[in-house]
This record gives C-alpha cells, sequence and structure tokens, in this order.
C-alpha cells in the first residue's frame, strides 16, 4: 500500500529546510486546517445529494435531476440558497447560547473528523486513547444540541432538545460498550495501532461471535445518535415542525445540516475503523491474486468506501423503518440494548481471558 | 504516525478547533454580507403552528427526562472505567475477570433496582 507518510515528511522537510522550526509549524497548521475544511465541506455536500438519491431511489422516484447533470449541482444551489437567506433574531432568545450553539456542533464534528484514520500514513490527531477521544467529542455535540433548544424560546425546540438530550445520552452507554468490546481485543485505544491490529483480518471476522453482535450494537446505537432513521424523534415534523433547529434560519440553520451529514460520515468511519478494519484492504488467506489487486487500490478510497457503505445502510434504515415512540426508543435502549451490550462484553472479556484466539 | 510526526497531538487538536470554529465565523461573515435584512414584529414570533404563542415558552417538561440523565451519569461513569481495564485485560487473565465480573455485577444490580422501581417506565 502506498504510504502518504512519504508525501508529508516530504513537505516537512522542504519547509523546515528554508525557514525556523516554528514558522514550519504555523504553516503545516494553516494546510492542516485548510485541508479539513474543504473534506468537511466537500464531504457535506456529498452527503446532503447522496442522502436525497437514496432517499428518492427507495421510494420509486428520481430525486434532484434539473441542475446539473443528474442533479449534481443540486447541492450547491441549495447551499448558495441558504447562505442568501436572512438570520431571523427572535423576541425573547438567549442570544449567547442561541448563537453559542452551532460553534458546539460544528467545532464537535470537525475535531472528530480530524480523528479519524484517512489512509496509509493520513491520520491528523492521533493521541493514545484516541477512541475515547472522539467518544469525549461526540458528547460536547451533545450540549450543542441542547443549548440550541433550550435557548430559542419555543416549546417545539425545547421539547425536541430534551428528546435529542435524552436519547443521545442513552444511545451513548451501547455506543461506548461495543467499541469497548473491540478495545478488550485489541488492546489499544490508538486509533493508527486499531487499524494495523486489523492487518490481519478485519475485527468482525477476527473477533468471534461477540465483534458482530457488537457491530450490530454499534449500528443501531450510531443510527440513534445521529438522530436518524427510525429514531428521529427529535425533529420528529408530524409533532414538532422541525425540532431543535426549528427557530434558526439561513445559515444558522445550515450549520445543524452540515453536522448533521458529517456526523452520519463520522460514525460510519469509526464503524469502519474499529470493525471493518479501517483503510485496511480487504484480504483473503490464500488468494494471493486477489490480495495483490485489493492492495493496489489506493487505502483512502478503501476508508471513504466503507464508511459510505455504512452511511448506506443507516440511510436505508431510515426509508424502511417507521419512526419509534419515545418510551419504545428509552426502552429498546435500558432494556434490550445496554444489557445486550454489557452481556457481550463479558462474553469477550471471556474470550480474550482464556485466549481463544484464530 | 501523525499526518505530520512533528507536530505534537496538542498543537493539532487546538488546530482543528479553531477550524470548527473559523468555520462557523467565515460561513457567518459571508451571510451577515450577503443576506437581506429586514425587521417586523411578527417575524420575531416563535414559530409554532401559526397561532400565537400561549404562555412562556420555558415550560415545565417532564420529570422522565431528569431519571434518564442520572441513570446516564452512573453508567456513563461506568463506562469510563471500564476502558482503562479493557487496554490491559489480556495481560491481566482470568483474575481480572473476576474482578471486573464483581464491578459489573454491582452495576447490573443497580440497573435492574432502577428497572424494578420503574425508573425506566415512561408513564
Amino acid at each position: 500500500m502506498f504510504d502518504f507518510g512519504i508525501w508529508t515528511s516530504w513537505f516537512n522537510n522542504l519547509l523546515t529546510g528554508c525557514m525556523p522550526d516554528w514558522a514550519a509549524t504555523i504553516i503545516e497548521c494553516v494546510v492542516i486546517a485548510v485541508l479539513v475544511l474543504l473534506a468537511y465541506t466537500v464531504l457535506a455536500l456529498f452527503y446532503i445529494l447522496y442522502e436525497r438519491k437514496l432517499c428518492a431511489w427507495f421510494q420509486c422516484r428520481l430525486g434532484p435531476m434539473r441542475v446539473g447533470k443528474w442533479g449534481l449541482l443540486q447541492v450547491f444551489a441549495d447551499m448558495f440558497k441558504i447562505l442568501i437567506k436572512e438570520l431571523i433574531s427572535l423576541k425573547g432568545t438567549d442570544k449567547f447560547l442561541f448563537k453559542l450553539a452551532p460553534y458546539l456542533v460544528i467545532t464537535s464534528s470537525v475535531i472528530m473528523l480530524a480523528c479519524l484514520p484517512w489512509g496509509r500514513g493520513l491520520q491528523i490527531i492521533n493521541f493514545n486513547i484516541g477512541i475515547f477521544f472522539v467518544l469525549a467529542v461526540s458528547s460536547v455535540g451533545v450540549l450543542g444540541i441542547l443549548l440550541a433548544g433550550w435557548s430559542s424560546n419555543n416549546k417545539y425546540t425545547l421539547i425536541g432538545a430534551m428528546r435529542s438530550g435524552a436519547q443521545m445520552v442513552s444511545y451513548e452507554l451501547s455506543l461506548g460498550l461495543a467499541i469497548i468490546t473491540i478495545v478488550l481485543f485489541a488492546g489499544t485505544m490508538n486509533i493508527n495501532e486499531l487499524v494495523w491490529a486489523q492487518n490481519d483480518g478485519w475485527f468482525i471476522f477476527k473477533g468471534h461471535i461477540p465483534a458482530i453482535i457488537a457491530f450490530i450494537i454499534y449500528v443501531i446505537a450510531a443510527t440513534a445518535e445521529t438522530n436518524r432513521g427510525p429514531f428521529d424523534l427529535p425533529e420528529a415534523e408530524h409533532e414538532l415542525t422541525a425540532g431543535y433547529h426549528t427557530e434558526y434560519s439561513g445559515i444558522h440553520f445550515g450549520f445543524f445540516y452540515l453536522a448533521e451529514y458529517l456526523n452520519l460520515f463520522i460514525v460510519s468511519g469509526i464503524a469502519t475503523l474499529m470493525f471493518l478494519g479501517g483503510w485496511m484492504p480487504l484480504h483473503v488467506p490464500g488468494w494471493d491474486g486477489f490480495n495483490a489487486v485489493m492492495d493496489w487500490i489506493p487505502s483512502v478510497v478503501w476508508f471513504v468506501g466503507k464508511a459510505f457503505f455504512i452511511s448506506y445502510v443507516i440511510i436505508w434504515f431510515k426509508w424502511t423503518f417507521p419512526r419509534v415512540r419515545i418510551d419504545q426508543m428509552l426502552a429498546f435502549e435500558w432494556k434490550y440494548l445496554m444489557p445486550f451490550a454489557l452481556a457481550n462484553l463479558v462474553l469477550m472479556a471471556i474470550f480474550v481471558a482464556l485466549g481463544w484466539h484464530f | 504516525m501523525n499526518l505530520l510526526m512533528e507536530i505534537g497531538n496538542g498543537t493539532l487538536a487546538i488546530t482543528a478547533t479553531l477550524t470548527g470554529i473559523g468555520l462557523v465565523c467565515a460561513a457567518l461573515l459571508i451571510a451577515k454580507l450577503i443576506s437581506p435584512k429586514s425587521f417586523s414584529v411578527k417575524k420575531a414570533e416563535p414559530y409554532e403552528c401559526g397561532i400565537p404563542t400561549r404562555g412562556e415558552s420555558m415550560i415545565q417538561f417532564k420529570t422522565g427526562y431528569y431519571i434518564f440523565a442520572i441513570l446516564f451519569l452512573i453508567f456513563d461513569v461506568e463506562t469510563v472505567f471500564l476502558y482503562p481495564w479493557a487496554v490491559i485485560a489480556r495481560s491481566l487473565g482470568v483474575q481480572s475477570l473476576l474482578c471486573i465480573g464483581i464491578f459489573l455485577f454491582i452495576l447490573i444490580l443497580g440497573l435492574a433496582y432502577a428497572w424494578r422501581k420503574g425508573a425506566l417506565k415512561w408513564t
């Protein structure tokens, strides 16, 4: 596999060769910031089109077709439209919290995006508690949603935010337990080491039955974490107008919209990282020709492709299952999903402690 | 393996945070420059079905949410305690399994108690 670290170290050597270290660091940070912003925008625009097209195909429609070939330029038109809409300031809102909420939501998703392993040698933040850091940052996003609903001076947004808070904190437990199951198997929390540990087989194949159960639990919990699919109670449009972002207009609303799609990509990326081998290609032992062809595909394509596949499954959920009620949703988490996740963790602990490996 | 091994993770995390803040600021600035501005009393009303709003918007809401938040706090702290164990569980062997089993048993007892008391029931 091509190591993108060659490019980055070449760039670093180029910069340190002609300027002092601090200047090189600043320039590198700026380049990283620009790259992250670019990835963020491109992914958000892609995901909006992806969701709209998939939604249309699931319902036997064509989706956006008029703007550009197959409606490819529709998202740019939409984004421009959102930008030129008026930012309405409402009576009785808590101005400071109202304006703070988009910052929290967007910033948390940008930090999580920077933690993902994009390819070999292409990872920005690499703490040794990597996956734990990602989960910690994702909790800050919940705070943004709660603030948005609380500060809007609207009953619908308040109910939407409370539902969202209850849902996101509840499903975070199952999400965390599913991830702990894999951390237990891998014995590390560093994202890069997690990917390299899957060099000889993805965790979903290598990790016995508990890894498969953990994957299913993770996908269900991730759907709820992103406020999507059958769990889109916080923005249930029939009951709550638009949920916690009812009172946001123009680009203020756009921030929540962008963050929602980016969170979809991020949870898919974490599923890819924890279960489907990160950027590792698919290898079948003994099939040397097949493995060589798989190695030839760049690592970035592997990571992004797997993440898009998981996103496809999550979008598929949304257009397949009817929305659940709040009591059903909370009962499902606390009475079924979390006890199952705990039992699964114990099962994995027994497998690991007794040393049953493939 | 960082994108650039020479930069510390702390610096990179701060860079990412500033990127997020910068994104919001830049988009807001562009929107403020090109979006129209107008004022009317009706527009500043809360958007609730079109009929005039009744009473306070900061209403009392169900205590159920609060109970779930407290339950979450207990179990989230539990998962935080599980992470360090999970990293080194392989080297600790069977003995650690018993210890963590007792820890988990006490917590599951707590969940069972909450369940029995009806804290998980949404009325």
